[in-house]
């Protein structure tokens, strides 16, 4: 058995411990946030923290975080309001919105590294998460924006 | 019965050849050649009552019966309705129609024309709406209706100071009779608050940001199965035998079915193989690992990419069907003073939406209820009732948000397999996914081609001869026996219809069989013919000694309106060649913007060029300027991207910028890295590291949008999802032959210039 919490609640799981965070969260809790792109971690869509860091949920065994804080987009914040969101909805960063919630989760944690990044450090923290429908120029604004307080 | 099936008026062009399909959706045969919307299968609809619902408490809920993929169609319909109606936009909601075409009129959400369809339609739904309250106003008020007037989501009677609001208004005007289209009063676009505006934002804005918006692989419903199928490595395979009692052995796998192998042409039919059912995802997939299937690789087993290459390059420089002939080409190519011919190669590509097809099917009580991220909900609703011998009244197509389509979902294979499956499971739901191999490997690919293009020149440089060959393998071939030759909706993409005034031109068309599904990729037919003819005439401008956009410019010609049907396209993006002919004043002019946004002709450091192309498509006009850069060790970097697009009236321009920007970084994609090859049959490429996509610090650095200003309501609406994406590649191998030298005749870049 292994025990997680996820966005601050306990969560236990029976099942094969190979199983990776992804499943569990979408399949087994219907946290459908997270995104499943490519189960490879090549397309950061299934981006979550685990204990404060982002990780990719899909290459992630949940026998391999026993007892790890997990936060979804779900956690993120209480209402939708976090910084990151509230610049992402401010420029209409989405198109299909689809690789967004991994999106907003990668740039989550590279502002909590990072306060103020430059461009390289976006390029950096955010090459791993794959967006189709190509919204980059606004992902880093967006960045941006979230860095400046919501200032454009 | 010969249907239209919708997606660009294919079976049309089918037809011509003699071939006749039952497809069982609703069209007369034998009418007079209808155009727009009025030429889609089931048309338009205008009725409020269908499309606005007005709650008690003043939120209007507007139904989008077209599918959103990301061009921003759930906000921007609700924005037209909004706009006529004289609603306040923060009461405004948007629900999703389902797959009913009957009565929503036309959903298929493909070549690029929700708006261009439904603009005027939806307009009149708002105004009619606004209308029934304005009279149910006036009745309460015992006023004429003529003195009462809606604006701010209230009906006001100004000689009185009376107001009411939508939400008071609502029950009675809801019993009014709805007026007749003939009667009503449009806004004054001088008048427009929402339409042409950057006013609002996105309505899934908050939804998308907090992972609540649920798209199809999201559907959950109590009870529900997972399932993932093992397919056919190879095209139009089969299983010969299969052992699953390994599969059956994974903890929560409860089931293994077989399903059935499609007829050729499969259509949308499903590729059948073996359906792994489990209590999760994880679980089906592992299962899926552990079967033990014997395959019949069919007669595809051959196919593969390098060899294929060379019989299109064969196919190219040997006289062809020709499909456009003007003046005599062989006699003025003698006599030119100068020729120039290339190559060019553009591979098979794969839409890989970030959301991979995926679909909740049950069956219950003997209707059938799919959830699915489908760009075409009635031609699912229609395919599952035939796959699964339900009436078709008896099923129904919930439609989700779709993460990502880009063609790939308006094929609904694999709703089918959900539907196969669910019927295994007795009605049971099942939730069939695919993974992102599973999306590589089985794919409906975008065509790959060889294009041959050969010119003479006179003293002056200018072209007097033009020779265009033109080698793909045809969508058609997934519809009907192998036409092994484009068909007319493919030339019309670019091909024939190439607007440049040259006295003798002739264009042909080989044939070229398809060894894979081929289908509908964004912007279709329009990449490989934009690229080789946008290329070649940056090299045409090199060979005269020439500016590039001065030669271009040159080459389109004095502005002058041409009717496509002079050109050979009687297709024209099934719209009225006199409403929409080729104007080549509006290509000269996004040409010239672009050109005038980088800043053509300002002296370049070592290494970095400037290049621009221009192309005309889905009744759009676009032009891209690159500036690239090539380091010393020949890796390539995109500081700037200038694009310019004229689609006419412009309803929603904030997502216009959008689809342009996307546009552009798609484009980049698939010049520099994204493609697909076959070996032995198979496709090569598993996942996003061998199918490489644009990233972050791939793509560019500044993308700025110019959005040529229209304020004319009155005229036609252009395309905006697709026609972003034909002139990026050709304008980046310009650009890289300005810094480097090189010229690039085929995609992707990739290493080329590292060696």
């Amino acid at each position: 058995m292994t025990t997680l919490i996820v966005n601050g609640t306990e969560r236990r799981f029976e099942g094969d411990p190979d199983m990776p965070l992804l499943w569990f969260l979408r399949d087994e809790l219907g946290l459908t946030g997270t995104k499943f792109g490519c189960g490879q971690a090549l397309c950061g869509a299934c981006t979550v923290h685990v204990d404060g860091t982002a990780v990719r949920a899909c290459q992630t065994p949940v026998s391999a975080i026993e007892g790890a804080k997990v936060t979804t987009i779900e956690g993120l914040s209480p209402d939708g309001e976090h910084p990151v969101q509230v610049a992402w909805r401010a420029l209409n960063v989405a198109q299909c919105g689809y690789c967004q919630t991994g999106q907003i989760m990668q740039a989550a944690s590279l502002l909590k590294d990072i306060p103020n990044p430059s461009d390289d450090d976006i390029d950096t923290a955010m090459s791993g998460n794959l967006c189709r429908c190509g919204t980059y120029p606004r992902i880093r604004a967006a960045i941006k924006q979230a860095a400046k307080g919501g200032q454009p | 019965m010969i249907a239209n099936l919708s997606r660009r008026g294919l079976l049309g062009g089918i037809a011509a050849g003699g071939l006749v399909l039952g497809l069982g959706l609703p069209r007369a045969q034998a009418q007079p050649k209808a155009f727009g919307a009025d030429g889609m299968p089931n048309g338009w609809r205008d009725d409020p009552k269908l499309f606005v619902a007005i709650a008690e408490d003043g939120i209007v809920t507007v139904t989008c019966h077209r599918q959103e993929m990301g061009q921003g169609v759930r906000t921007s319909i609700p924005m037209v309705v909004a706009e006529e109606l004289e609603a306040d936009w923060a009461k405004i909601r948007v629900t999703q129609a389902p797959g009913d075409e009957g009565r929503f009129g036309n959903q298929d959400t493909d070549g690029s024309r929700s708006l261009r369809h439904f603009f005027t339609p939806m307009r009149h739904v708002g105004a009619a709406a606004r209308t029934m309250l304005e009279q149910a106003a006036a009745k309460q008020w015992g006023v004429p209706v003529g003195e009462v007037q809606a604006s701010n989501h209230a009906v006001q009677h100004k000689p009185s100071g009376r107001s009411l609001g939508f939400g008071e208004l609502a029950k009675a005007a809801a019993e009014l009779p709805v007026p007749d289209r003939a009667t009503l009063r449009l806004k004054d676009p001088a008048n427009f608050r929402l339409i042409g505006r950057d006013t609002v934002g996105l309505l899934d804005n908050r939804d998308i940001t907090t992972g609540r918006a649920i798209y199809g692989i999201d559907a959950r419903i109590e009870g529900m199965l997972h399932a993932v199928v093992a397919r056919p490595p190879v095209f139009g395979g089969k299983v010969t035998s299969f052992d699953a009692a390994e599969a059956m052995k994974v903890p929560g796998v409860v089931k293994v079915v077989a399903i059935d192998p499609p007829a050729i042409p499969s259509e949308f039919q499903p590729l059948g193989g073996i359906a792994v059912i489990a209590r999760n995802s994880w679980a089906a997939m592992q299962g899926r690992d552990r079967l033990k299937i014997t395959w019949d690789d069919g007669p595809h087993a051959a196919y593969s990419s390098d060899t294929y290459r060379a019989g299109l390059e064969a196919a190219v420089r040997q006289p062809a069907k020709v499909v456009r002939n003007a003046g005599d080409v062989d006699q003025a190519m003698g006599s030119a003073a100068k020729r120039v011919e290339a190559e060019y190669y553009i591979p098979h590509l794969a839409q890989t939406p970030l959301e991979p097809p995926a679909a909740l099917v049950r069956i219950a009580n003997g209707q059938c209820e799919a959830w699915a991220c489908t760009q075409a909900p009635q031609a699912t609703r229609t395919r599952l009732a035939e796959r699964l011998k339900i009436p078709e009244e008896k099923v129904t197509v919930h439609v989700t948000l779709l993460g990502g389509g880009f063609g790939r979902k308006s094929k609904p294979d694999y709703v089918l397999e959900a539907g196969l499956c669910s019927q295994a499971m007795d009605g049971a739901p099942v939730k069939l996914t695919w993974t992102r191999e599973d999306d590589l490997h089985h794919g409906y690919y975008h065509t790959v081609s060889v294009e041959r293009i050969e010119a003479g020149l006179d003293a002056g440089g200018k072209p007097v001869a033009w020779l265009h060959r033109s080698a793909a393998p045809t969508i058609g071939s997934i519809f009907a026996p192998d036409p092994k030759h484009e068909l007319p909706l493919e030339l019309g993409m670019g091909l024939v219809n190439t607007p440049f005034p040259i006295p003798n031109i002739r264009i042909e068309n080989p044939e070229a069989v398809a060894h894979a599904r081929i289908g509908w990729f964004r912007s279709v037919s329009n990449i490989p013919h934009a690229f080789a003819i946008q290329s070649f005439v940056a090299e045409l401008a090199h060979a005269a000694g020439r500016d590039p956009k001065d030669y271009l410019l040159e080459l389109i010609g004095p502005p002058r309106v041409v009717d496509p049907t002079s050109l050979g396209d009687a297709w024209n993006h099934g719209e009225d060649p006199q409403r929409y002919p080729i104007d080549t004043g509006r290509l000269r002019r996004v040409v010239e913007t672009a050109a005038q946004g980088i800043g053509w002709g300002r002296a370049m450091p070592a290494g970095s060029g400037l290049g621009i192309a221009g192309h005309y498509s889905f009744v759009s006009y676009v032009a891209v300027a690159v500036e690239v850069k090539v380091d010393d060790r020949g890796a390539l970097s995109f500081p700037r991207v200038d694009i310019a697009i004229d689609c006419g009236p412009q309803v929603n321009p904030e997502r216009i910028r959008s689809q342009m920007e996307g546009a552009v970084v798609m484009g980049v994609g698939l010049a520099t890295s994204a493609e697909v090859t076959f070996k032995d049959g198979r496709v090569q490429q598993n996942n996003f590291d061998a199918y490489e996509l644009t990233r972050i610090d791939t793509a560019p650095r500044e993308i700025r949008v110019h959005l040529l200003p229209s304020a004319d309501y009155g005229q036609p609406l252009g395309g905006v999802g697709e026609p972003g994406l034909p002139p990026v590649a050709p304008a980046i191998a310009n650009a890289v032959f300005a810094a480097s030298g090189k010229r690039i005749r085929q995609l992707p870049i990739r290493d080329q210039l590292t060696t």
